[in-house]
């Protein structure tokens, strides 16, 4: 054992002075000498998300079924030690999740959190990584904040946040002449911090805000707020919610029929099952931003087809990023030849990320994942060719366009 | 019916036993809770702890006052958020401080919500406290200093007294602990103290406490109050102990699992809350990591219907009962 | 334009019209409750789950059996209706005798039952129920554009809250229910069959529910979690018209409709909160709430 791995510690040693050292600084360099291959002789993965709740089903138990296949086609083992995975219900509660990743980290000696949805969970779990010392790598969250002012050395983010959701939306619908906006905002946090992205696109594109308004989450009847926005004369209603706010929100304004008095609804934050429940009669023409759709490309779809024969139902982008960062973290773990945390973290944002999953990615040194953003319109019932065939990809936007920049950086990791 | 006798009646003699027992099984828990870090899990057993008198402090009002709150919630999560506020906020509080004013605020907030509640009565009763802990849910949604949905995090554990690290488990056990202790005996002192009684006596017939001369609303609110300031005791340690404060500890589904707890081990036992509390998050903790994890709410759902359906005096009271039947 | 307080008339007027609809539909919930609790004494903690099992049944009624929307507005209330009897017999009969906070523990146990059991077969997302074909489309109003089947709920949650008010209030039936509400020894007396009566108006109860299940289907996504939303603020409705009161639920169901859509234009976010201070008010001033007997 020990001559196997005698000179994995030297090697990350010498690639971490090419990588991000300065992100991390020299205490790694000593925490990889310390530590010895592989902890326990085993690599621990937890997955942690909604199981029961809300967000259930935009990552959830096919999220699991999608990391148990990279783990499967990983080949069950990594440096040599088998893999473990296990995996716990967050029931949305930042309590509950930090709590079970305190746990893990105690009593299981985990290796990588993977999953994570609710943004106040992702970020109580990061918080205590930090202190406990762990590798988070985070697929289901949309709170740009998690790499910026919430950003540790110990999480990764991605497969998406707020930033190009109102970027990319935001701007391409300016430019095809949506220039007055009316915004409907959920009244919490990512709400407040979508909506603002988002005016801040829109302005700095020659656009104007006429007039917002804040709804309580979650609201079921949205026809007030429908009204309100069809009064305002407003080209563009944009909908800074997510989730059953987002859903309820679309029908409505379908049902009063804002699309036909000349009204385009902007939705910043819907998922591919959000669609599949709507359904097309409602949802067609809706631009939206995503980080990956399974019918973009052969590589996509050969992935998305057999997840497909395993859950029944096709994956989210989240689903698919849970598949594509646990692949490259195990990758990644391999190279390093040791699951120290540091170590891999450093590894990981070492080379360019290109999967099925994500083109031009790269890991920068405030956690965030930077690939491919795609705008996409969603099809009408009369064009779609199946079930599952819901979005036309319109046009690409390149990784370092999608992201903030890291001169916005508030991150404590940025210099 | 009560004379004054010089030697004890049986009743007394009885009563004074059951004391005695009650007095042994307390220094046995407490002695298992001193070494139990050694076999579980501590910040497990903090949680519980936490729960556990939270659960206890819902108990004085629903099994010894006869009020069944069901907006619990906004105590704990005042008690938390105001400590985690200036935990976070001031970075040269102590701990023990940040503690003190958090449960402090809950009990200003128990003092407001109990005048108005405890006017009515039952349903009623719920109700009220329902409505008013919403609003409190709605204001913490508002406020700036909460974090709103994202919630207050990397509240710092600090050092007791400025001497004692808590950012060490096993310390920071010995604190929750202590705590658990000093909250369990004002409730311990509060119920069997002549006060405990009135409250018994308006429990089971108000118009006859209010015919004896007994202001009534008074003692109700006395309850309340003592009630919402140890619920905000416990919120304020858990801050501490979790180093966050969220949202979940307002909502009204925290009030039902309080109401859960205190079912499960034993509506008006004092020992039941504790049982409950220790059950419930050991369920919760242990199915959300097993393959029936997707069931939680289904089995706690079951739970609630089988206490209510057959064991209506939960854990701690069926044992009492079968006690009290066989060793009489 | 005239204004109101700022907002233009039209769509003030547009605001009232919508807060009445959803008033209507509050009425006919809150209505379900307070038959139930008027002859019961439960508070009933399921109602929103039974309401969300009847848009379910309306659902799967359509994708399986082919049953349309107007079958499955007969129908499911009389299905989830019978279902709401059987709870009544066999399990929340055990507990008849007890404090009546003992019904609102065991139902909302029940509540967290149906909605877990559910989220694992459907999941969370929802599915689309489609407007029916007769009722899509939209009516042009001088001061807004009404969505027929808004129009239609309106009219269809006030003539069913109308005729349960006629029955308990007007006809005999509605007379045995109020005496055995009074007191149930005499009219077991009388000679008449309260056990039954009592499972039949739980049965009735939860037929509201479903009915508006039904009715909301085509309005929100159909998911497991729906009800509980829901469910708080009908349980105030009830509390603010005096628990048990027929009309009281009714007229309390509109008023607090109107309320709701007029915080939505002037202070959105409170929107879901104004019903509980509204709520505390009455409580303080009228102990028994607007409609209800002092006990």
């Amino acid at each position: 054992m020990t001559k196997v791995h005698a000179s994995s510690p030297r090697l990350a040693r010498r690639h971490l002075a090419l990588a991000v050292a300065a992100a991390t600084g020299l205490g790694l360099a000593s925490s990889a000498m310390a530590q010895d291959a592989i902890s326990d002789g085993e690599v621990r993965i937890g997955y942690l998300a909604d199981m029961s709740g809300t967000y259930r089903d935009l990552a959830g138990p096919g999220g699991l079924e999608a990391l148990k296949m990279a783990v499967e086609d990983f080949g069950g083992e990594v440096a040599g030690a088998p893999i473990e995975v296990f995996s716990a219900d967050d029931r949305n509660s930042a309590d509950v999740g930090a709590n079970t990743v305190r746990g893990w980290v105690d009593q299981q000696n985990v290796d990588l959190v993977a999953g994570m949805v609710a943004s106040s969970v992702s970020i109580a779990v990061t918080k205590v990584l930090e202190e406990a010392g762990g590798l988070a790598i985070i697929s289901g969250s949309a709170a740009s904040s998690i790499t910026n002012e919430h950003c540790t050395p110990n999480h990764i983010h991605y497969v998406y946040d707020t930033y190009p959701l109102a970027n990319g939306t935001a701007k391409a619908v300016v430019e095809q002449g949506g220039d007055s906006w009316f915004m409907l905002t959920a009244d919490y946090a990512f709400g407040h911090a979508l909506e603002s992205d988002v005016e801040k696109v829109v302005t700095d594109n020659g656009g104007t805000i006429i007039d917002r308004v804040r709804h309580p989450f979650p609201t079921s009847d949205f026809s007030s707020y429908i009204l309100q926005a069809q009064g305002s004369g407003a080209k563009i209603v944009g909908l800074a919610n997510a989730g059953s706010d987002t859903v309820n929100a679309i029908k409505t304004a379908s049902q009063f029929g804002l699309t036909q008095s000349g009204q385009q609804l902007a939705g910043l934050l819907i998922f591919l099952n959000d669609v599949h429940a709507m359904g097309l009669e409602t949802t067609q023409g809706l631009l939206l931003t995503t980080g990956w759709y399974w019918d973009m490309d052969d590589e996509s779809r050969e992935w998305a087809e057999r997840y497909f024969e395993r859950v029944g139902k096709m994956p989210t982008m989240v689903q698919a990023g849970i598949y594509s960062s646990t692949t490259q973290y195990l990758k990644a773990l391999e190279d390093a030849g040791t699951d120290d945390p540091a170590t891999v973290r450093a590894k990981l944002g070492e080379a360019p990320i290109n999967d099925f999953f994500a083109r031009n990615g790269q890991i920068r040194e405030d956690g965030r994942m930077v690939h491919d953003m795609y705008l996409a319109e969603v099809k009408a019932p009369a064009d779609s060719e199946g079930e599952w065939d819901l979005y036309e990809i319109q046009a690409t936007i390149p990784a370092e366009e999608a992201y903030r920049p890291l001169s916005e950086s508030s991150c404590k990791l940025v210099n | 019916m009560s004379t004054t006798t010089t030697s004890p009646t049986p009743t007394q003699t009885r009563a004074r036993a059951a004391r005695r027992r009650q007095g042994m099984l307390m220094i046995v828990l407490l002695a298992i809770a001193l070494v139990a870090p050694l076999f579980a899990y501590p910040v497990f057993l903090m949680k519980v702890l936490c729960f556990a008198l939270f659960a206890c402090a819902f108990n004085l009002l629903l099994g010894f006052a006869g009020l069944l709150s069901f907006g619990h919630a906004a105590f704990l999560a005042t008690g938390g958020y105001v400590t985690g506020f200036l935990l976070s906020s001031y970075p040269g509080l102590t701990p023990e401080l940040g503690i003190v004013v958090g449960t402090l605020a809950a009990v200003i907030l128990g003092t407001l919500f109990g005048a108005l509640a405890i006017r009515r009565q039952g349903i009623y009763f719920a109700m009220v406290t329902l409505a008013l802990a919403q609003m409190m849910f709605f204001f913490y949604i508002q406020a700036p200093f909460t974090g709103g949905e994202d919630g207050l995090h990397g509240v710092p554990r600090g050092k007791l007294l400025g001497l004692i690290d808590l950012s060490d488990n096993l310390a920071m056990y010995y604190v929750v602990l202590a705590i658990f202790v000093i909250g369990f005996a004002i409730i311990q002192r509060t119920v069997h103290s002549p006060f405990g009684q009135v409250l018994k006596a308006i429990r089971e017939n108000e118009p006859r406490a209010v015919s004896l001369g007994y202001n009534v609303d008074a003692y109700k609110l006395v309850a309340f109050v003592i009630s919402a300031g140890l619920a905000g005791l416990a919120g304020a340690t858990k801050t501490v102990v979790f180093q966050l404060a969220s949202l979940t500890d307002a909502h009204w589904h925290m009030s039902g699992e309080v109401i859960l707890m205190t079912l499960v081990g034993g509506v008006g036992t004092l020992f039941g809350p504790l049982v409950g509390a220790g059950l419930v998050v050991s369920l919760q903790t242990q199915l959300a990591q097993s393959p029936l994890g997707n069931w939680v709410s289904v089995i706690l759902g079951s739970i609630f219907v089988l206490c209510v359906l057959s064991f209506r005096s939960g854990i701690v009271g069926e044992i009492q009962n079968m006690v009290r039947k066989n060793f009489k | 334009m005239t204004m109101i307080f700022g907002v233009p008339l039209a769509v003030f007027m547009g605001q009232l019209m919508l807060g009445l609809i959803n008033g209507a539909f509050y009425a006919l919930l809150s209505l379900g409750l307070a038959v139930i609790f008027g002859l019961l004494k439960i508070v009933n903690f399921a109602h929103g789950a039974q309401y969300m099992l009847g848009a379910f049944a309306a659902l799967l009624g359509a994708q399986y059996l082919g049953i349309n929307y107007w079958l499955a507005l007969l129908l499911v209330p009389l299905v989830v209706g019978a279902f709401g009897a059987l709870l009544e017999r066999l399990v929340l009969r055990r507990i008849a005798h007890l404090d009546h906070l003992y019904g609102l523990l065991l139902t909302f146990g029940l509540a967290l039952i149906f909605e877990g059991s559910l989220i694992n077969l459907f999941g969370v997302s929802g599915a689309s129920y489609p407007i029916p074909e007769a009722l899509s489309g939209g009516i042009k109003l001088p001061f807004m554009f009404l969505p027929t089947y808004r129009g239609w709920v309106l009219v269809a949650a006030l003539v069913v809250c109308l005729g349960t008010w006629f029955i308990i209030e007007r006809t005999r039936l509605g007379a045995y229910l109020r005496a055995g509400t009074e007191n149930p020894a005499l009219m077991q007396a009388f000679g008449v069959n309260v056990p039954l009566l009592v499972t039949l108006t739980y049965g009735f109860g939860v037929a509201l529910a479903a009915f508006a299940g039904v009715l909301a289907a085509p309005l929100y996504p159909v998911s497991p979690t729906m009800g509980s939303s829901l469910l708080i603020v009908v349980f105030a409705v009830v509390v603010i018209g005096g628990m048990g009161s027929i009309l009281g639920a009714i007229l309390t169901g509109l008023a607090m409709g109107l309320i709701e859509g007029l915080t939505k234009v002037y202070y959105p976010e409170a929107a879901n909160t104004v019903i509980f201070l509204v709520m505390i008010m009455v409580l303080m001033l009228r102990p028994a709430g607007l409609f209800g007997k002092e006990a």
